[in-house]
Protein backbone atom coordinates (compact mmCIF):
# COMPACT_ATOMS: atom_id res chain seq x y z
CA UNK A 1 0.00 0.00 0.00
CA UNK A 2 1.30 3.45 -0.90
CA UNK A 3 1.34 5.75 2.11
CA UNK A 4 -0.55 9.00 1.57
CA UNK A 5 1.65 12.08 1.30
CA UNK A 6 1.75 14.16 4.47
CA UNK A 7 0.04 17.54 4.66
CA UNK A 8 2.20 20.37 3.41
CA UNK A 9 -0.48 22.91 4.28
CA UNK A 10 -3.36 22.57 6.68
CA UNK A 11 -5.88 25.30 7.40
CA UNK A 12 -8.58 24.91 10.05
CA UNK A 13 -11.50 27.16 10.94
CA UNK A 14 -9.92 30.12 9.20
CA UNK A 15 -11.85 33.37 9.57
CA UNK A 16 -11.08 36.97 8.75
CA UNK A 17 -13.46 39.74 9.68
CA UNK A 18 -13.08 43.47 9.13
CA UNK A 19 -15.56 44.91 11.56
CA UNK A 20 -18.94 43.56 10.51
CA UNK A 21 -17.69 42.35 7.15
CA UNK A 22 -16.52 38.74 7.09
CA UNK A 23 -14.11 38.17 4.22
CA UNK A 24 -13.34 34.53 5.06
CA UNK A 25 -15.61 32.42 7.20
CA UNK A 26 -14.69 29.10 8.82
CA UNK A 27 -12.59 27.73 5.96
CA UNK A 28 -10.77 24.44 6.43
CA UNK A 29 -8.72 22.47 3.91
CA UNK A 30 -5.41 20.76 3.42
CA UNK A 31 -2.86 20.38 0.63
CA UNK A 32 -0.83 17.18 0.51
CA UNK A 33 2.62 16.65 -0.90
CA UNK A 34 2.59 16.26 -4.69
CA UNK A 35 -0.88 17.75 -4.86
CA UNK A 36 -1.98 20.86 -6.78
CA UNK A 37 -5.15 22.33 -5.32
CA UNK A 38 -7.19 24.98 -7.10
CA UNK A 39 -8.78 27.71 -5.01
CA UNK A 40 -11.69 28.99 -7.07
CA UNK A 41 -14.39 31.55 -6.68
CA UNK A 42 -15.75 34.79 -8.07
CA UNK A 43 -14.04 38.12 -7.44
CA UNK A 44 -14.22 39.00 -3.77
CA UNK A 45 -14.85 35.42 -2.68
CA UNK A 46 -11.88 35.49 -0.29
CA UNK A 47 -9.17 33.66 -2.27
CA UNK A 48 -6.50 36.34 -1.98
CA UNK A 49 -7.41 36.94 1.67
CA UNK A 50 -6.72 33.25 2.37
CA UNK A 51 -3.40 33.42 0.49
CA UNK A 52 -2.40 36.56 2.40
CA UNK A 53 -3.11 34.79 5.70
CA UNK A 54 -1.00 31.81 4.62
CA UNK A 55 1.79 34.24 3.66
CA UNK A 56 1.69 35.78 7.13
CA UNK A 57 0.82 39.31 5.95
CA UNK A 58 -2.71 39.13 7.32
CA UNK A 59 -3.62 37.87 10.77
CA UNK A 60 -6.63 35.54 10.91
CA UNK A 61 -9.44 36.58 13.24
CA UNK A 62 -9.92 32.89 14.11
CA UNK A 63 -8.48 29.52 13.14
CA UNK A 64 -4.99 28.29 12.48
CA UNK A 65 -2.57 27.54 9.67
CA UNK A 66 0.03 24.80 9.71
CA UNK A 67 2.80 24.37 7.17
CA UNK A 68 4.52 21.00 7.36
CA UNK A 69 2.66 20.37 10.63
CA UNK A 70 4.06 23.47 12.33
CA UNK A 71 2.04 26.45 13.49
CA UNK A 72 2.66 29.43 11.22
CA UNK A 73 2.24 31.99 14.01
CA UNK A 74 4.98 30.42 16.12
CA UNK A 75 7.42 29.57 13.30
CA UNK A 76 6.77 32.31 10.77
CA UNK A 77 10.31 32.99 9.51
CA UNK A 78 11.21 29.31 9.39
CA UNK A 79 8.05 28.26 7.54
CA UNK A 80 8.02 31.19 5.13
CA UNK A 81 11.57 30.24 4.15
CA UNK A 82 10.01 27.02 2.82
CA UNK A 83 7.11 28.81 1.14
CA UNK A 84 7.08 31.07 -1.88
CA UNK A 85 4.49 32.74 -4.04
CA UNK A 86 3.74 34.49 -7.30
CA UNK A 87 0.86 36.87 -7.82
CA UNK A 88 -0.12 39.34 -10.51
CA UNK A 89 -0.33 42.10 -7.89
CA UNK A 90 3.12 41.43 -6.40
CA UNK A 91 5.60 41.93 -9.17
CA UNK A 92 9.27 42.35 -8.42
CA UNK A 93 10.51 45.95 -8.09
CA UNK A 94 10.78 47.53 -11.52
CA UNK A 95 13.88 49.57 -10.66
CA UNK A 96 16.20 46.55 -10.37
CA UNK A 97 17.20 44.06 -13.03
CA UNK A 98 15.81 40.53 -13.07
CA UNK A 99 19.17 39.16 -11.89
CA UNK A 100 19.49 41.74 -9.08
CA UNK A 101 15.96 41.01 -7.86
CA UNK A 102 16.56 37.27 -7.91
CA UNK A 103 19.83 37.82 -6.02
CA UNK A 104 18.06 39.85 -3.31
CA UNK A 105 15.21 37.36 -2.89
CA UNK A 106 17.65 34.46 -3.02
CA UNK A 107 19.47 35.95 -0.04
CA UNK A 108 16.21 36.57 1.81
CA UNK A 109 15.05 32.98 1.25
CA UNK A 110 18.47 31.51 2.09
CA UNK A 111 18.97 29.87 -1.31
CA UNK A 112 22.10 27.72 -1.47
CA UNK A 113 24.51 28.04 -4.42
CA UNK A 114 22.61 31.18 -5.32
CA UNK A 115 24.40 32.17 -8.53
CA UNK A 116 23.96 28.68 -9.96
CA UNK A 117 20.30 28.57 -8.94
CA UNK A 118 19.66 32.00 -10.49
CA UNK A 119 21.14 30.68 -13.74
CA UNK A 120 18.82 27.66 -13.57
CA UNK A 121 15.61 29.65 -13.11
CA UNK A 122 16.62 32.18 -15.76
CA UNK A 123 16.97 29.28 -18.21
CA UNK A 124 13.84 27.54 -16.93
CA UNK A 125 11.67 30.62 -17.48
CA UNK A 126 13.35 31.75 -20.68
CA UNK A 127 14.66 34.92 -19.05
CA UNK A 128 18.38 34.69 -19.84
CA UNK A 129 18.25 37.48 -22.40
CA UNK A 130 16.42 39.72 -19.89
CA UNK A 131 18.69 38.91 -16.94
CA UNK A 132 20.27 42.37 -16.91
CA UNK A 133 17.11 44.24 -17.92
CA UNK A 134 15.18 46.20 -15.32
CA UNK A 135 11.94 44.47 -14.41
CA UNK A 136 10.00 47.68 -14.98
CA UNK A 137 10.67 47.66 -18.72
CA UNK A 138 9.65 44.04 -19.26
CA UNK A 139 6.30 43.27 -20.86
CA UNK A 140 3.60 42.08 -18.46
CA UNK A 141 4.11 38.49 -19.62
CA UNK A 142 7.87 38.71 -19.04
CA UNK A 143 7.27 40.22 -15.61
CA UNK A 144 4.96 37.32 -14.82
CA UNK A 145 7.70 34.87 -15.82
CA UNK A 146 10.17 36.77 -13.66
CA UNK A 147 7.72 36.50 -10.74
CA UNK A 148 7.43 32.76 -11.29
CA UNK A 149 11.22 32.49 -11.41
CA UNK A 150 11.36 34.23 -8.02
CA UNK A 151 8.65 31.89 -6.68
CA UNK A 152 10.58 28.76 -7.68
CA UNK A 153 14.05 30.16 -6.93
CA UNK A 154 13.95 28.89 -3.36
CA UNK A 155 12.59 25.42 -4.30
CA UNK A 156 9.65 25.94 -1.91
CA UNK A 157 7.80 23.10 -0.21
CA UNK A 158 4.63 25.17 -0.35
CA UNK A 159 3.95 27.13 -3.53
CA UNK A 160 1.16 29.70 -3.60
CA UNK A 161 0.12 30.97 -7.01
CA UNK A 162 -2.49 33.71 -7.33
CA UNK A 163 -3.56 33.79 -10.99
CA UNK A 164 -0.02 33.00 -12.14
CA UNK A 165 -0.77 32.90 -15.85
CA UNK A 166 -3.19 35.85 -16.03
CA UNK A 167 -0.84 38.03 -18.11
CA UNK A 168 0.54 35.31 -20.36
CA UNK A 169 -0.39 34.57 -23.96
CA UNK A 170 -1.89 31.09 -24.51
CA UNK A 171 1.38 29.60 -25.73
CA UNK A 172 3.47 30.97 -22.85
CA UNK A 173 0.70 30.06 -20.39
CA UNK A 174 0.80 26.44 -21.55
CA UNK A 175 4.57 26.28 -21.19
CA UNK A 176 4.47 27.86 -17.71
CA UNK A 177 1.65 25.56 -16.63
CA UNK A 178 3.64 22.51 -17.61
CA UNK A 179 6.71 23.74 -15.74
CA UNK A 180 4.76 24.55 -12.59
CA UNK A 181 2.89 21.26 -12.89
CA UNK A 182 6.14 19.34 -13.12
CA UNK A 183 7.45 21.14 -10.04
CA UNK A 184 4.22 20.74 -8.09
CA UNK A 185 4.04 16.99 -8.78
CA UNK A 186 7.18 16.35 -6.79
CA UNK A 187 6.63 14.54 -3.52
CA UNK A 188 6.97 16.91 -0.61
CA UNK A 189 5.73 19.92 -2.60
CA UNK A 190 2.23 21.27 -2.16
CA UNK A 191 0.70 23.88 -4.48
CA UNK A 192 -2.29 26.14 -3.98
CA UNK A 193 -3.38 27.78 -7.22
CA UNK A 194 -6.03 30.38 -7.89
CA UNK A 195 -7.23 31.04 -11.40
CA UNK A 196 -10.27 32.19 -13.30
CA UNK A 197 -9.27 30.05 -16.26
CA UNK A 198 -11.33 26.88 -15.75
CA UNK A 199 -9.61 25.10 -18.62
CA UNK A 200 -6.29 25.67 -16.87
CA UNK A 201 -7.68 24.49 -13.54
CA UNK A 202 -9.05 21.29 -15.08
CA UNK A 203 -5.72 20.62 -16.71
CA UNK A 204 -3.50 21.29 -13.71
CA UNK A 205 -5.36 20.76 -10.45
CA UNK A 206 -5.93 17.47 -8.67
CA UNK A 207 -8.63 18.98 -6.50
CA UNK A 208 -10.54 22.23 -6.39
CA UNK A 209 -12.07 24.23 -3.56
CA UNK A 210 -14.97 26.50 -4.48
CA UNK A 211 -15.32 29.62 -2.37
CA UNK A 212 -18.23 32.02 -2.38
CA UNK A 213 -18.69 35.01 -0.09
CA UNK A 214 -15.87 33.81 2.13
CA UNK A 215 -17.25 30.32 2.65
CA UNK A 216 -16.00 27.05 1.25
CA UNK A 217 -18.91 25.59 -0.71
CA UNK A 218 -17.59 22.62 -2.63
CA UNK A 219 -14.52 20.53 -2.97
CA UNK A 220 -13.67 17.72 -5.35
CA UNK A 221 -11.97 16.52 -8.49
CA UNK A 222 -12.26 19.21 -11.20
CA UNK A 223 -12.89 16.53 -13.82
CA UNK A 224 -15.83 14.89 -12.04
CA UNK A 225 -17.24 17.69 -9.90
CA UNK A 226 -19.28 19.40 -12.67
CA UNK A 227 -21.18 16.22 -13.52
CA UNK A 228 -21.83 15.54 -9.83
CA UNK A 229 -23.66 18.86 -9.74
CA UNK A 230 -25.47 18.52 -13.03
CA UNK A 231 -23.20 20.86 -14.95
CA UNK A 232 -21.47 20.34 -18.28
CA UNK A 233 -18.06 21.60 -17.30
CA UNK A 234 -16.15 23.45 -14.61
CA UNK A 235 -16.89 26.85 -16.08
CA UNK A 236 -20.64 26.18 -15.95
CA UNK A 237 -20.30 25.09 -12.33
CA UNK A 238 -18.25 28.21 -11.57
CA UNK A 239 -20.91 30.47 -13.07
CA UNK A 240 -23.66 28.71 -11.12
CA UNK A 241 -21.73 29.18 -7.88
CA UNK A 242 -20.98 32.82 -8.66
CA UNK A 243 -24.63 33.60 -9.41
CA UNK A 244 -26.49 31.35 -7.02
CA UNK A 245 -24.16 29.85 -4.45
CA UNK A 246 -26.99 28.56 -2.29
CA UNK A 247 -28.45 26.42 -5.07
CA UNK A 248 -25.19 24.55 -5.49
CA UNK A 249 -24.75 24.20 -1.77
CA UNK A 250 -28.26 22.74 -1.50
CA UNK A 251 -27.49 20.17 -4.15
CA UNK A 252 -24.51 19.07 -2.16
CA UNK A 253 -26.50 18.81 1.07
CA UNK A 254 -30.12 18.14 0.05
CA UNK B 1 18.94 37.69 13.55
CA UNK B 2 19.88 36.29 10.16
CA UNK B 3 22.59 38.62 8.84
CA UNK B 4 22.24 37.28 5.29
CA UNK B 5 18.66 38.53 5.15
CA UNK B 6 19.63 41.94 6.59
CA UNK B 7 22.41 42.08 4.01
CA UNK B 8 19.82 41.46 1.27
CA UNK B 9 17.98 44.64 2.26
CA UNK B 10 21.28 46.55 2.38
CA UNK B 11 22.36 45.16 -0.99
CA UNK B 12 19.07 46.17 -2.60
CA UNK B 13 19.78 49.78 -1.62
CA UNK B 14 23.35 49.55 -2.92
CA UNK B 15 22.06 48.21 -6.26
CA UNK B 16 19.65 51.16 -6.41
CA UNK B 17 22.34 53.73 -5.54
CA UNK B 18 24.82 52.22 -7.98
CA UNK B 19 22.40 52.34 -10.85
CA UNK B 20 20.98 55.81 -10.24
CA UNK B 21 22.93 59.10 -10.30
CA UNK B 22 19.90 60.97 -8.92
CA UNK B 23 19.91 58.81 -5.79
CA UNK B 24 23.65 59.43 -5.31
CA UNK B 25 23.12 63.14 -5.90
CA UNK B 26 20.50 63.49 -3.16
CA UNK B 27 22.97 62.15 -0.58
CA UNK B 28 25.21 65.20 -1.10
CA UNK B 29 23.30 68.06 -2.63
CA UNK B 30 21.44 69.60 0.32
CA UNK B 31 24.18 68.97 2.84
CA UNK B 32 26.86 70.56 0.66
CA UNK B 33 24.61 73.55 -0.12
CA UNK B 34 24.14 74.03 3.62
CA UNK B 35 27.89 73.97 4.17
CA UNK B 36 28.44 76.61 1.48
CA UNK B 37 25.64 78.82 2.84
CA UNK B 38 26.69 78.59 6.49
CA UNK B 39 30.36 78.77 5.62
CA UNK B 40 29.89 82.22 4.11
CA UNK B 41 27.53 83.33 6.89
CA UNK B 42 30.20 82.29 9.40
CA UNK B 43 32.94 84.12 7.51
CA UNK B 44 30.81 87.25 7.51
CA UNK B 45 30.06 86.97 11.25
CA UNK B 46 33.76 86.55 12.00
CA UNK B 47 34.52 89.70 10.01
CA UNK B 48 31.89 91.93 11.65
CA UNK B 49 31.52 90.59 15.20
CA UNK B 50 35.12 90.92 16.37
CA UNK B 51 34.39 88.13 18.84
CA UNK B 52 37.06 86.58 21.03
CA UNK B 53 36.37 83.24 19.40
CA UNK B 54 35.91 81.92 15.88
CA UNK B 55 32.35 81.26 14.78
CA UNK B 56 33.66 78.58 12.47
CA UNK B 57 33.49 75.50 14.72
CA UNK B 58 30.49 76.81 16.70
CA UNK B 59 28.33 77.53 13.65
CA UNK B 60 29.75 75.64 10.71
CA UNK B 61 30.82 72.68 12.88
CA UNK B 62 27.30 72.55 14.32
CA UNK B 63 25.82 72.66 10.81
CA UNK B 64 27.98 69.68 9.76
CA UNK B 65 26.82 67.71 12.80
CA UNK B 66 23.18 68.70 12.37
CA UNK B 67 23.29 67.68 8.72
CA UNK B 68 24.78 64.34 9.73
CA UNK B 69 21.80 63.75 12.05
CA UNK B 70 19.39 64.68 9.27
CA UNK B 71 21.15 62.39 6.79
CA UNK B 72 20.93 59.42 9.15
CA UNK B 73 17.22 59.95 9.78
CA UNK B 74 16.41 60.48 6.12
CA UNK B 75 18.74 57.65 5.06
CA UNK B 76 16.59 55.17 7.00
CA UNK B 77 13.38 56.76 5.71
CA UNK B 78 14.45 56.89 2.04
CA UNK B 79 15.57 53.24 2.14
CA UNK B 80 12.11 52.37 3.49
CA UNK B 81 10.41 54.54 0.87
CA UNK B 82 12.11 52.56 -1.88
CA UNK B 83 9.83 49.68 -0.88
CA UNK B 84 6.81 52.00 -0.74
CA UNK B 85 7.52 53.55 -4.13
CA UNK B 86 8.14 50.21 -5.85
CA UNK B 87 5.14 48.53 -4.12
CA UNK B 88 7.42 45.88 -2.75
CA UNK B 89 5.88 45.39 0.70
CA UNK B 90 4.12 42.14 -0.14
CA UNK B 91 7.32 40.59 -1.53
CA UNK B 92 9.30 41.79 1.48
CA UNK B 93 6.93 40.94 4.31
CA UNK B 94 5.53 37.70 2.84
CA UNK B 95 9.01 36.26 3.15
CA UNK B 96 11.13 34.85 5.99
CA UNK B 97 12.48 38.34 6.70
CA UNK B 98 12.01 39.44 10.32
CA UNK B 99 11.26 43.03 11.32
CA UNK B 100 14.64 43.26 13.07
CA UNK B 101 16.44 42.09 9.91
CA UNK B 102 14.51 44.52 7.73
CA UNK B 103 15.33 47.45 10.00
CA UNK B 104 18.96 46.37 10.31
CA UNK B 105 19.19 46.46 6.51
CA UNK B 106 17.66 49.96 6.35
CA UNK B 107 19.89 51.26 9.16
CA UNK B 108 23.10 49.84 7.69
CA UNK B 109 22.26 51.53 4.37
CA UNK B 110 21.76 54.81 6.17
CA UNK B 111 25.03 54.46 8.10
CA UNK B 112 26.96 54.08 4.85
CA UNK B 113 25.24 56.94 2.98
CA UNK B 114 25.47 59.25 6.02
CA UNK B 115 29.16 58.45 6.51
CA UNK B 116 29.81 59.31 2.85
CA UNK B 117 27.89 62.59 3.24
CA UNK B 118 29.80 63.40 6.45
CA UNK B 119 33.17 62.88 4.77
CA UNK B 120 32.07 65.08 1.84
CA UNK B 121 30.90 67.82 4.24
CA UNK B 122 34.13 67.70 6.24
CA UNK B 123 36.23 67.86 3.08
CA UNK B 124 34.29 70.84 1.71
CA UNK B 125 34.23 72.67 5.05
CA UNK B 126 37.96 72.04 5.45
CA UNK B 127 38.99 72.93 1.91
CA UNK B 128 36.88 76.08 1.49
CA UNK B 129 36.45 77.43 5.04
CA UNK B 130 39.35 75.88 6.95
CA UNK B 131 37.16 74.00 9.44
CA UNK B 132 38.63 70.82 10.89
CA UNK B 133 36.24 68.80 13.03
CA UNK B 134 39.07 66.34 13.52
CA UNK B 135 40.60 68.90 15.86
CA UNK B 136 37.94 67.78 18.36
CA UNK B 137 39.93 64.56 18.61
CA UNK B 138 38.35 61.58 20.35
CA UNK B 139 35.39 63.72 21.40
CA UNK B 140 34.11 63.50 17.86
CA UNK B 141 33.33 59.82 18.45
CA UNK B 142 30.66 60.28 21.18
CA UNK B 143 29.28 63.32 19.36
CA UNK B 144 28.78 61.29 16.16
CA UNK B 145 27.58 58.24 18.08
CA UNK B 146 24.81 60.19 19.80
CA UNK B 147 23.70 61.77 16.53
CA UNK B 148 23.86 58.45 14.69
CA UNK B 149 21.77 56.65 17.30
CA UNK B 150 19.20 59.42 17.55
CA UNK B 151 19.04 59.71 13.75
CA UNK B 152 18.35 55.97 13.57
CA UNK B 153 15.62 56.33 16.20
CA UNK B 154 14.00 59.21 14.29
CA UNK B 155 14.25 57.27 11.03
CA UNK B 156 12.59 54.18 12.48
CA UNK B 157 9.92 56.33 14.16
CA UNK B 158 9.17 58.09 10.86
CA UNK B 159 8.93 54.82 8.92
CA UNK B 160 6.60 53.38 11.58
CA UNK B 161 4.28 56.37 11.08
CA UNK B 162 4.32 55.95 7.29
CA UNK B 163 3.79 52.19 7.60
CA UNK B 164 0.73 52.81 9.76
CA UNK B 165 -0.85 55.72 7.89
CA UNK B 166 0.15 54.92 4.32
CA UNK B 167 2.08 56.67 1.55
CA UNK B 168 0.16 59.95 1.97
CA UNK B 169 1.88 60.48 5.34
CA UNK B 170 5.29 60.66 3.65
CA UNK B 171 5.35 64.46 4.13
CA UNK B 172 5.65 63.83 7.87
CA UNK B 173 9.19 62.47 7.51
CA UNK B 174 10.95 65.45 5.97
CA UNK B 175 10.44 68.28 8.52
CA UNK B 176 11.29 66.24 11.65
CA UNK B 177 14.86 67.62 11.96
CA UNK B 178 13.57 71.19 11.45
CA UNK B 179 10.95 70.71 14.16
CA UNK B 180 13.64 69.57 16.59
CA UNK B 181 16.26 72.19 15.60
CA UNK B 182 14.99 75.02 17.86
CA UNK B 183 15.06 72.71 20.89
CA UNK B 184 18.47 71.10 20.50
CA UNK B 185 20.47 74.33 20.46
CA UNK B 186 22.32 73.95 17.19
CA UNK B 187 23.33 77.63 17.11
CA UNK B 188 22.74 78.87 20.66
CA UNK B 189 23.12 77.61 24.22
CA UNK B 190 20.14 75.79 25.68
CA UNK B 191 20.14 78.38 28.49
CA UNK B 192 18.92 80.92 25.90
CA UNK B 193 15.59 79.11 25.69
CA UNK B 194 12.60 79.61 28.01
CA UNK B 195 12.41 77.04 30.78
CA UNK B 196 9.70 74.88 29.19
CA UNK B 197 11.77 74.60 26.01
CA UNK B 198 14.86 73.76 28.05
CA UNK B 199 12.96 70.85 29.61
CA UNK B 200 12.27 69.52 26.12
CA UNK B 201 15.88 70.17 25.06
CA UNK B 202 17.39 68.03 27.80
CA UNK B 203 15.16 65.16 26.75
CA UNK B 204 16.70 65.26 23.25
CA UNK B 205 20.15 63.66 22.81
CA UNK B 206 21.47 66.12 20.17
CA UNK B 207 21.29 68.90 22.81
CA UNK B 208 24.16 67.17 24.63
CA UNK B 209 26.21 67.19 21.45
CA UNK B 210 25.74 70.86 20.59
CA UNK B 211 26.21 71.96 24.19
CA UNK B 212 29.31 69.77 24.34
CA UNK B 213 30.66 71.26 21.13
CA UNK B 214 30.27 74.81 22.45
CA UNK B 215 31.81 73.79 25.78
CA UNK B 216 34.92 72.42 24.09
CA UNK B 217 35.34 75.25 21.56
CA UNK B 218 34.50 78.23 23.77
CA UNK B 219 35.62 77.10 27.23
CA UNK B 220 37.90 74.15 26.53
CA UNK B 221 35.87 71.82 28.76
CA UNK B 222 33.38 69.02 28.34
CA UNK B 223 31.31 66.88 30.66
CA UNK B 224 31.84 63.15 30.17
CA UNK B 225 28.78 62.57 32.36
CA UNK B 226 26.54 64.62 30.08
CA UNK B 227 27.87 62.84 27.00
CA UNK B 228 27.22 59.46 28.65
CA UNK B 229 23.68 60.64 29.42
CA UNK B 230 23.29 61.65 25.78
CA UNK B 231 24.37 58.19 24.62
CA UNK B 232 22.03 56.50 27.12
CA UNK B 233 19.12 58.71 26.02
CA UNK B 234 19.82 58.02 22.34
CA UNK B 235 19.90 54.26 22.99
CA UNK B 236 16.58 54.56 24.83
CA UNK B 237 15.03 56.33 21.83
CA UNK B 238 16.33 53.58 19.49
CA UNK B 239 14.68 50.95 21.71
CA UNK B 240 11.42 52.95 21.86
CA UNK B 241 11.37 53.48 18.09
CA UNK B 242 12.02 49.78 17.47
CA UNK B 243 9.21 48.88 19.87
CA UNK B 244 6.88 51.30 18.09
CA UNK B 245 7.73 49.85 14.66
CA UNK B 246 7.01 46.31 15.91
CA UNK B 247 3.72 47.46 17.39
CA UNK B 248 2.72 49.19 14.15
CA UNK B 249 3.78 46.13 12.15
CA UNK B 250 1.52 43.89 14.28
CA UNK B 251 -1.33 46.37 13.79
CA UNK B 252 -0.99 46.51 10.00
CA UNK B 253 -0.80 42.71 9.82
CA UNK B 254 -3.97 42.45 11.90
CA UNK B 255 -5.78 45.05 9.80
CA UNK B 256 -4.53 43.74 6.47
CA UNK B 257 -2.79 46.98 5.51
CA UNK B 258 0.36 45.34 4.12
CA UNK B 259 -1.61 43.62 1.40
CA UNK B 260 -3.60 46.76 0.63
CA UNK B 261 -1.00 49.36 1.46
CA UNK B 262 -1.97 51.89 -1.19
CA UNK B 263 -5.53 51.91 0.15
CA UNK B 264 -4.22 53.28 3.52
CA UNK B 265 -7.25 51.83 5.28
CA UNK B 266 -9.42 48.76 4.84
CA UNK B 267 -12.56 50.34 6.22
Amino acid sequence: MVEAEAHILEVRGLKKAYGRVTAVDDVSFAVRGGEIVGLLGPNGAGKTTIINMILGVLEPSEGWIQIENRDLRKNKARLLARTNFAAVYAQMPGNLTVRQNLHIFGLIYGVKDLRQRIGEVLREFDLERFADTKCGVLSSGEQTRAGLAKALLSLPRLLLLDEPTASLDPSSARIMRSKIKAYGRQPGVGTLWTSHNMHEVSEVCDRVLFLSRGKLLLTGNPKTLPAEHGKGDLEELFIAIAREPLSVKQREHP
Amino acid sequence: MNLRRAYAIFLRQIFLLRGSPTRLFQIFVWTLLDIVLWGFITQYLNSVAAAKFSFLPVFLGAVVLENFLTRVQQGVAVAFFEDVWSRNFLNVFASPLRVSEYLAGLVSTSVITSAVALVAMMLLAGAVFGLSLLSLGALLIPFLLILLLFGVALGIFATAVVLRFGPASEWFVWPIPMILAPFVGVFYPIATLPSWMQAVSWALPPSYVFEGLRGVVLEGRFSAGLLALGVALALTYVALAYGLFRLVYRTVIRRGLIARYSAETVS
